[in-house]
């Protein structure tokens, strides 16, 4: 057997050697940009020459056949390079004006989705949920397609005030981050212990520093050494299933999904701005989550008919303030919804500004 | 022949958005390969148990390749006898190109080598911002590794290190960008490689660029060490386009969508139509370029703002980054050195002093902004705070002096 290959440790590669060759050139020479129609920038340089960019939304996560598909589509109309956006659609650029259409019908024909630019709603960012991750309590590439099918004419179009970014987690480390709406598991329930397992399984005392309320402590139970719950101090987060999976936090019907609002990465207009907590206990029910899906069409339905334009999600309720949201979304308000987390006094209305 | 049958998966089929069970259900019906069929048979089986009984059948472990100690998710399945074939389903992330631009030409090549060892199944990218090669057994991980390291690709993080960078299209394409994006994201980046491929940290470090303040790579809220570009000088504003836009959306509609919005209240309409802007007290939060493109850019004193600390959930709630330095030129190598020299001073500080499993906004929430500066050797600036402490109950017994190094402060930057 031959010795071992020592790695080259190249680290993150230069973009410049895949960049368009527009790109390359004009490279900080930009000037501005137009929004032709949906799903296609316009972007002028400084010496006038345009630069078109046609961007689709795909299933993510691609088998080697669509790949090569996204890849032909590329070397037939954008000169053989392709750029991808964070939150994962395929960006094709092309010089040439009379490219664009034909690449767009290409690209349509195929089934890809071209839109996600400005105000529409953007593709959903997500992360592996069953398909791949070791703690996660529903399926992401599922609940994105389920609702995507839902939502294709609001990414293909602009109809909203603003953009919109939506999220799924999969668990409550919301992996898939802030959004102006949010779809992230909630459990409901305390882990259940498999006292078997815990001492070979766990380093108990990473587990008991790993909660957050400080609810876990070192047991002996029927003779091993094990840990256990203070159930009534414990907020059922999950976060000591990643470091002991025998407490096993997942649960068929407990694991629930919740709904957040108004979180913004940008800092256009406000400071960026968390999400926070407008729906829970919706069931997480495989194989299209209906139920979900129906709470982010009406809460997209309201903020579309009621928002002014440029406002985003948390910048529309700032203005109406959240008695008209809950009161527009017919959604109940509730005592969880009132934060009790450290910080918590800063959420709450210490003032008479009242909406009548 | 497929083995498992997958009703529920089945459903996913169905609707506009494209479908990635048709395109794991190719793979198992059509690809030449007899290994990547029955692996994609023995996947989607799995999944559909997982859709009927609502519950993960992964596990963890350890695997890496020779020499690192990260950049694979181990993944066993917990229900290998049922699904053997894709009872190993490791993950190889891999660190994207700065920009995140391809060839296709590159994109052939990594999915032939991918097509040789693993499962066919890639994700560009997971939300670290690495190219995810999702599915492939322990033996394959290193084969798979070795062929694409040799042209050029290698792993990301993975467990308490240094995490994939990411960088926005930036100044390759947009007009709003204050940053090389790439070069910072490389420079700061490729200076911790051996911290990325070796975890030996608290927790996980990330680096994310984002060439203005619209922060398109989410910088603030989803890295420990965020790069916003920003400028000092005014911003250029364009009047006769000004004019133009007004003469296209009207005046109603500047008044209310950009000027009406300024968070500072710093725009307002000339009589002649034209924008007057109040450059000390614009925030550049880029609401207005955004609205009038064509008429107003970034300044030329180009640079970035630098926030330290942000993260989710886990462990003491949401933090985003803060302010650590208000605005940092990034032109000459010199200016690069000192931002990779800061970021070697925090990271070095927070390996000392973070504790197990504490990102680095959790260590600065836990010892204060203060003592944090002092650790890392950079000094106060009221950019940092939203207001200035409102408790009194503080011991301030060393005020002359720390009053006196305002001051003299004041005094070198006026002599510099």
């Amino acid at each position: 057997m031959s010795a071992p290959r020592p790695p080259i440790e190249s680290g993150c590669p230069d973009g410049f050697q895949y960049m368009h060759p527009m790109m390359r050139k004009h490279y900080g020479n930009w000037d501005y940009h137009e929004d032709p129609r949906p799903g296609v920038l316009k972007h002028v340089t400084k010496s006038g020459e345009a630069l078109y960019t046609v961007k689709a939304g795909t299933q993510r996560i691609l088998d080697v056949y669509t790949l090569r598909l996204l890849c032909d589509i590329g070397d037939q109309f954008a000169d053989g390079h392709v750029h991808f956006t964070i939150r994962s659609n395929i960006e094709y650029m092309v010089a040439d004006e009379a490219r664009v259409q034909p690449l767009i019908d290409k690209l349509e024909s195929h089934g890809f989705v071209v839109g996600g630019t400005r105000n529409s709603v953007a593709m959903i960012s997500h992360t592996q949920g069953w398909l791949h991750c070791d703690i996660p309590g529903t399926d992401a590439s599922g609940v994105v397609k389920s609702m995507m099918d839902e939502l294709i004419d609001e990414f293909k179009n602009w109809n909203m005030p603003n953009r919109v970014h939506l999220t799924t987690s999969c668990c409550q480390i919301n992996c898939g981050g802030q959004g102006d709406i949010a779809i992230n598991v909630q459990h409901t329930k305390p882990p259940k212990i498999n006292h078997d397992l815990v001492a070979n399984v766990c380093e108990r005392p990473s587990v008991v520093a790993r909660c957050p309320v400080a609810a876990i402590r070192p047991a002996m139970v029927d003779g091993k050494p094990s840990l256990e719950v203070d159930e009534k101090k414990c907020i059922c987060c999950g976060a000591c299933f990643p470091p002991c999976p025998p407490m096993q936090i997942n649960d068929a019907e407990h694991s629930k999904l919740a709904i957040w609002v108004g979180g913004n990465h940008s800092n256009a207009r406000s400071k960026p701005t968390f999400q926070k907590l407008v729906a829970a206990g919706i069931p997480n029910n495989p194989p299209r989550w209906p139920e979900a899906t129906a709470i982010v069409k009406k809460i997209l339905k309201v903020y579309k008919e009621d928002a002014k334009d440029w406002e985003r999600i948390n910048d529309w309720i700032e203005r109406i303030g959240w008695p008209r949201f809950f009161e527009l979304t017919e959604l109940p308000f509730t005592k969880f919804h009132i934060d009790n987390w450290r910080g918590a006094r800063n959420s709450l209305n210490a003032s008479a500004h009242i909406r009548f | 022949m497929a083995k498992y049958d997958t009703p529920m998966l089945d459903e996913l089929e169905n609707g506009p958005w494209p479908s990635f069970i048709s395109g794991f259900k190719r793979l198992r019906d059509d690809h030449p390969d007899k290994r990547i069929n029955q692996v994609a048979d023995s996947l989607l089986g799995q999944l559909e148990h997982s859709y009927e009984t609502r519950k993960g059948y992964w596990k963890g472990g350890t695997v890496s390749v020779f020499g690192y100690g990260s950049g694979i998710i181990p993944r066993f399945s917990e229900v290998g006898k049922a699904f053997p074939e894709s009872k190993e389903f490791h993950t190889v992330r891999v660190q994207p190109p700065a920009g995140n631009h391809y060839t296709t030409g590159m994109l052939r090549q990594l999915a032939d080598s991918w097509e040789k060892y693993g499962s066919g199944l890639i994700t560009f990218h997971g939300q670290t911002g690495n190219i995810m090669f999702i599915g492939v057994d322990t033996v394959n991980t290193q084969h798979f590794f070795d062929d694409i390291n040799e042209y050029g690709w290698d792993l990301g993080g993975a467990g308490p290190c240094v995490r994939t960078g990411m960088s926005c299209v930036g100044a390759s394409r947009c007009e709003q960008s204050c940053l090389d994006e790439q070069k910072v994201h490389r420079t700061l980046q490729n200076n911790f490689t051996d911290d990325v491929h070796r975890p030996a940290l608290p927790y996980k470090f990330k680096f994310k660029v984002s060439g203005c303040g619209n922060d398109c790579q989410n910088a603030i809220e989803r890295s420990d060490f965020a790069v916003i570009g920003t400028w000092r000088d005014d911003m250029k504003v364009n009047q006769e386009a000004i004019k133009g836009y007004m003469k296209t959306k009207g005046r109603d509609y500047i008044q209310e969508n950009v000027v009406s919005r300024c968070p500072t209240q710093a725009l307002s309409i000339n009589d002649d139509d034209t924008l007057a802007v109040d450059n000390r007290n614009c925030v550049r939060c880029m609401h207005c370029l955004n609205v009038l493109p064509k008429a107003l850019s970034p300044g030329d004193d180009k640079g970035a703002t630098i926030c330290v600390g942000g993260k989710r959930t886990l462990k003491i709630g949401d933090l985003m980054g803060t302010v650590i330095v208000p605005f940092k030129k990034l032109q000459s190598e010199e200016d690069y050195e000192e931002i990779v020299e800061l970021a070697e001073e925090i990271i070095d500080f927070w390996a000392e002093n973070g504790l197990e499993h504490e990102r680095c906004g959790e260590m600065i929430e836990r010892i204060g902004l203060a003592n944090f500066l002092e650790g890392i050797g950079v000094d106060v600036d009221p950019n940092m705070v939203n207001n200035p402490r409102q408790s009194s109950y503080v011991r301030m017994d060393t005020w002359d002096e720390e009053a006196e190094k305002w001051f003299q402060r004041k005094a070198e930057a006026a002599n510099a």
